[in-house]
């Protein structure tokens, strides 16, 4: 067994210095029947790598991949291109077998990257603070309305219809269970909904996501005064960071708490994970805010160095009082993406926004060609909404069948005859100008 | 002919205030050049722009670095980190063992790292097998006949689990709200059951490190939803009352969730299943070494019994008619979905890896090595510290500060005395049951000789603490590149971001 370096002379003399018999024997406080005698059956013994690398590999080969297919899937997860030296780097043992940094003088790289980061979560979203991450944008999403549940003292959200299903879900099932409303307002496809209408005494906070689930761009700025003035707190989601890139970041529209799934920097699609959940807010809610954040502080000498602070909000210390029973954050995914948001930088970042955008629009124009096929959107970043002839998931499986991955059918997020015809599409800087061409061609045969 | 030169003042600090290969290095907003950037972008086409005149109107604020000295920065940051690839990590109850890098090879394969998660389930069909078939494996391990993937953490599987429970017992009409919860627990157990409304109320642990049987018994009734256990418990070992306790809360129509942090010390041996349990996490991060990434990401699947699969939450992986299928939506009694797509992919990979190079008959070594690792180092250490409770442990072993009592020195200063050793330390001050506890897991992955040279440094550690140099714990960690650092500080005055006036403020 290549990673257990115990030998059998090595277990007889352990064995002996610990007075037990056998190493059965130390297991003399399991209940009589339910230790077992043998190993497992059905799993074969242990595999040389060659042959791990070939079981699993034929499961990988019964896959498209999105490298291997032109592909214009979204919905709150995206294709970008990810520079070599972020996976590098985040392989380097150092940061990759280390623990949650709670011994700060052997952890200070982890603390360090973590306050940069935050650093970078904040500046992006236009916030004061951000924490050192969180699972997905979904669970961040749920956090942030426990958490102004907890500010605001009261215990009815409003969710906007042009929030991603899933993370409106996540909400709806904490709020069906923790003891908090959910109002759900209906699918907004067209990007007209209004929110204020549903303000009222007992709403701690609204819920809205920019640009929306169906990619239309919205200025909070007039909801967020309607929404502080009733008491209440806006909170806004971005299922697409690197929008952040070219539009006017949701702590300029007066947004209390915003919630980001990080994704799209620096870590792959992966079939739906590990992501990373940012999660930032407005400095004098800080100490309401859930998971872990690192702070500047100095040593004994007198030098600058970090540690993990305000604990006394978490689950370690405080167990039943804590803000969240969060333990485990998104590490690793948060370096692969403080890395790469330090390799953009300003102008980085800027470039790739504008070319998203760029990309998007001009497909956008193509498609809009296509017989069969209505744009709704009038703005949008990298992602748009079309108006089928069809019903998008039977045309997706058609576009499959051609090996063209032809975008998110809003229907498999929410079933029934409301959203049947949408289709999500997503251009980003991957995307060629022979897959736009196929996109084209395959829509135009599957919707003859 | 010799040259005597001047003697070398050796304790003078340096020049650029490194120390040879310990490197200072500023933030990265400190090496801001306005302009420079660590990609190379295609130029952007022609387009007409559709932002709804919400462009951004200012910067954002981000620093300009070149690819070289972006590599530079993060290479130096890492050498400040300790991680497992160095040396012994015996942090107690975190299971810091080798992380095989097949694993990390095998989650970056085409076909697995660039599939999206809204792909037809048609062109996904290796995945959902994947998922599979390490959900096989799980239950299979586990003796427990469903498991639900999506969990993306312990924490997370505790949530899923509770929540199942409590679906299972509202959909009977009997609601409950008092959960049962060791004092020696997680403290994310108390802070799930909390969060979704539980009124916690704890148990004491008896004279043997274990749950105290009769005062578990003595607050059953009718209003018990259940009770949260870890098996083998905190203080690292087997709780042998475990069949009457899932008897008990059975009898008083309640659920046994069991906290599985600790299934490394069973795995291949002992199946939950067999001991009545219910409801059990798996951190995919610990027993099954998906690397723990400075704090994640984790992956926490729940393994659950036939009575509370029916509310196991969205999605889940079905055999359709033609081949896998994903079941998001669901009329029926789940509970709803608690995560974005599908569960931590990337995790499930690595932990199929892991479980497929190590087979039937290397799971078990897996859980019979550490459990006689920790043993070693128990009796190895039984005459230098103070074992917290006798007899043999599980995975890991558990010490009381008595050892360390009327010299001056702490557990904490113990702990940092460790670290210029060069090693972890291992948990401190947990589990709460224990005066000044010191929890040492030393894993299987860790030979003979490497223990012998770790038991040597703790044996020497004790002694000189016994011997009446306080001070030098006292000041210790010396050869860090930082010493200890004020966490009160931080807390008083939080600076959680850089702002070019704060970092100015503490360079003066």
């Amino acid at each position: 067994m290549r990673f257990l370096p115990l030998t059998e002379p090595d277990r007889k003399a352990m064995l002996a210095k610990v007075g037990a018999p056998s190493v059965e024997s130390l297991y003399a406080d399991v209940p009589n029947g339910a230790l077992l005698t043998a190993p497992i059956t059905g799993l074969s013994n242990h595999m040389p790598e060659m042959e791990v690398e070939r079981f699993i590999g034929a499961m990988a080969q019964k896959n498209i991949g999105t490298n291997a297919a032109p592909s214009f899937l979204g919905a709150g997860a995206y294709r970008h291109h990810i520079p070599a030296a972020v996976d590098h780097l985040i392989q380097r043992g150092e940061f990759l077998t280390s623990y949650t940094p709670y011994q700060p003088e052997v952890a200070q790289g982890t603390l360090q990257y973590l306050f940069e980061f935050q650093t970078q979560v904040a500046l992006l979203t236009g916030m004061d603070v951000a924490n050192a991450s969180m699972y997905d944008g979904a669970t961040a999403t749920t956090e942030a309305v426990a958490m102004a549940n907890r500010i605001t003292r009261r215990k009815k959200a409003v969710i906007s219809g042009g929030l991603h299903p899933h993370y409106r879900e996540v909400v709806e099932t904490h709020g069906r269970h923790t003891g908090f409303e959910t109002v759900s307002a209906p699918l907004d496809a067209a990007g007209k909904e209004d929110l204020a209408k549903h303000l009222g005494p007992d709403v701690s906070c609204v819920v809205v996501q920019n640009p929306s689930f169906f990619g239309h761009i919205h200025d909070f700025t007039k909801l967020a005064e309607a929404v502080h003035a009733a008491g209440a707190l806006l909170i806004v989601a971005v299922t697409e960071v690197v929008s952040l890139g070219l539009l006017t970041p949701p702590g300029e529209m007066g947004a209390d708490i915003v919630v980001a799934e990080g994704q799209s920097i620096g870590n792959p699609l992966g079939f739906g994970g590990p992501y990373v959940g940012l999660f930032a807010v407005r400095e004098k809610f800080v100490r309401q805010m859930p998971g872990r954040v690192t702070g500047q502080t100095t040593d004994v000498d007198g030098r600058r160095g970090w540690v993990l602070t305000l604990s006394t909000r978490e689950q370690h210390i405080r167990r039943e009082k804590a803000t969240s029973n969060i333990c485990t954050n998104s590490g690793l995914c948060a370096l692969a993406f403080t890395i790469h948001m330090t390799l953009l930088g300003e102008a980085g970042l800027n470039q790739l926004a504008a070319l998203n955008h760029a990309t998007a629009s001009n497909l956008a124009d193509r498609l809009a060609t296509v017989p069969g096929v209505k744009l709704l959107n009038e703005s949008f970043f990298n992602e748009f909404t079309l108006e089928l002839s069809k019903p998008a998931i039977g045309v997706v499986e058609a576009l499959a069948k051609k090996r063209i991955l032809g975008g998110v059918p809003v229907a498999r997020l929410v079933p029934g005859k409301e959203a049947e015809k949408l289709l999500l599409i997503a251009a980003t800087e991957l995307t060629t100008e022979a897959e736009m061409a196929a996109l084209v061609a395959g829509l135009k045969e599957v919707l003859a | 002919m010799t040259t005597s030169n001047p003697p070398i003042n050796t304790s003078a600090g340096t020049i650029s205030g490194n120390r040879g290969l310990q490197l200072e290095e500023p933030l990265i907003f400190e090496m801001d050049v306005p302009g420079r950037s660590g990609v190379d972008l295609p130029d952007v086409p022609k387009h007409k722009e559709r932002l709804a005149g919400m462009k951004r109107k200012g910067a954002v604020g981000l620093p300009g670095l070149a690819e070289s000295q972006v590599v530079r920065h993060y290479t130096k940051l890492s050498q400040k980190n300790y991680a497992i690839d160095m040396s012994v990590y015996p942090l107690g109850s975190c299971t810091m063992k080798h992380n095989p890098r097949i694993n990390e090879k095998i989650a970056r394969l085409p076909g697995i790292a660039d599939l999206h998660p809204m792909q037809p389930v048609s062109t996904v069909q290796g995945a959902l097998e994947l998922i599979d078939t390490l959900a096989h494996w799980l239950k299979t391990l586990t003796g427990m006949p469903a498991v639900a993937m999506s969990p993306a953490a312990g924490a997370h599987g505790e949530l899923c689990g509770m929540l199942t429970i409590r679906a299972a017992q509202l959909a009977k009409g009997d609601a409950r709200k008092r959960i049962l919860v060791p004092e020696s627990a997680h403290g994310t157990n108390p802070a799930t059951a909390a969060s979704i409304g539980y009124e916690v109320d704890p148990v004491p642990a008896d004279e043997r490190g274990r749950v105290d049987l009769a005062a578990f018994k003595a607050k059953l009734g009718p209003d018990v939803a259940g009770t949260m256990i870890t098996n083998p418990n905190t203080c690292g070992l087997f709780e042998n009352d475990i069949i009457d306790i899932a008897d008990a809360v059975h009898g008083a129509g309640g659920y046994f969730y069991c906290d599985g942090a600790n299934f490394n010390a069973i795995v291949g041996r002992v199946r939950p299943g067999d001991l009545g349990v219910d409801a059990m996490h798996i951190n995919l991060h610990k027993t099954f070494s998906t690397p723990h990434g400075g704090g994640g990401p984790g992956s926490g699947p729940v393994v659950l019994s036939e009575a509370l699969a029916p509310y196991a939450p969205l999605p889940y992986v079905v055999h359709g008619a033609n081949g896998f299928d994903l079941v998001e939506h669901d009329g029926g009694k789940s509970f709803g979905r608690l995560k974005g797509f599908h569960g931590q992919m990337g995790m499930f990979s690595r932990a199929l890896s892991y479980i497929l190079s190590h087979g039937a008959d290397g799971l078990r070594q897996v859980s019979g090595d550490a459990v006689l690792n920790a043993n070693y180092l128990q009796a190895s250490l039984r005459s230098d510290l103070s074992v917290a409770f006798p007899g043999t442990c599980m995975h890991e072993a558990l010490f009381n500060d008595d050892f360390l009592e009327g010299t001056g020195v702490t557990t904490l200063d113990f702990a940092k005395a460790m670290i210029d050793e060069g090693y972890h330390p291992m948990t401190m001050y947990f589990p709460l049951v224990v005066h000044g506890a010191l929890l040492m897991e030393p894993t299987e992955t860790e030979s003979k000789d490497g223990l012998d040279r770790y038991i040597e440094v703790v044996q020497g550690l004790a002694r000189r603490a016994k011997a009446g140099d306080a001070a030098y714990f006292h000041g210790a960690p010396y050869h860090t590149p930082r010493r200890r650092l004020d966490e009160t500080l931080a807390a008083r005055q939080p600076i959680l971001r850089w702002k070019p006036e704060e970092t100015k403020k503490a360079a003066e």
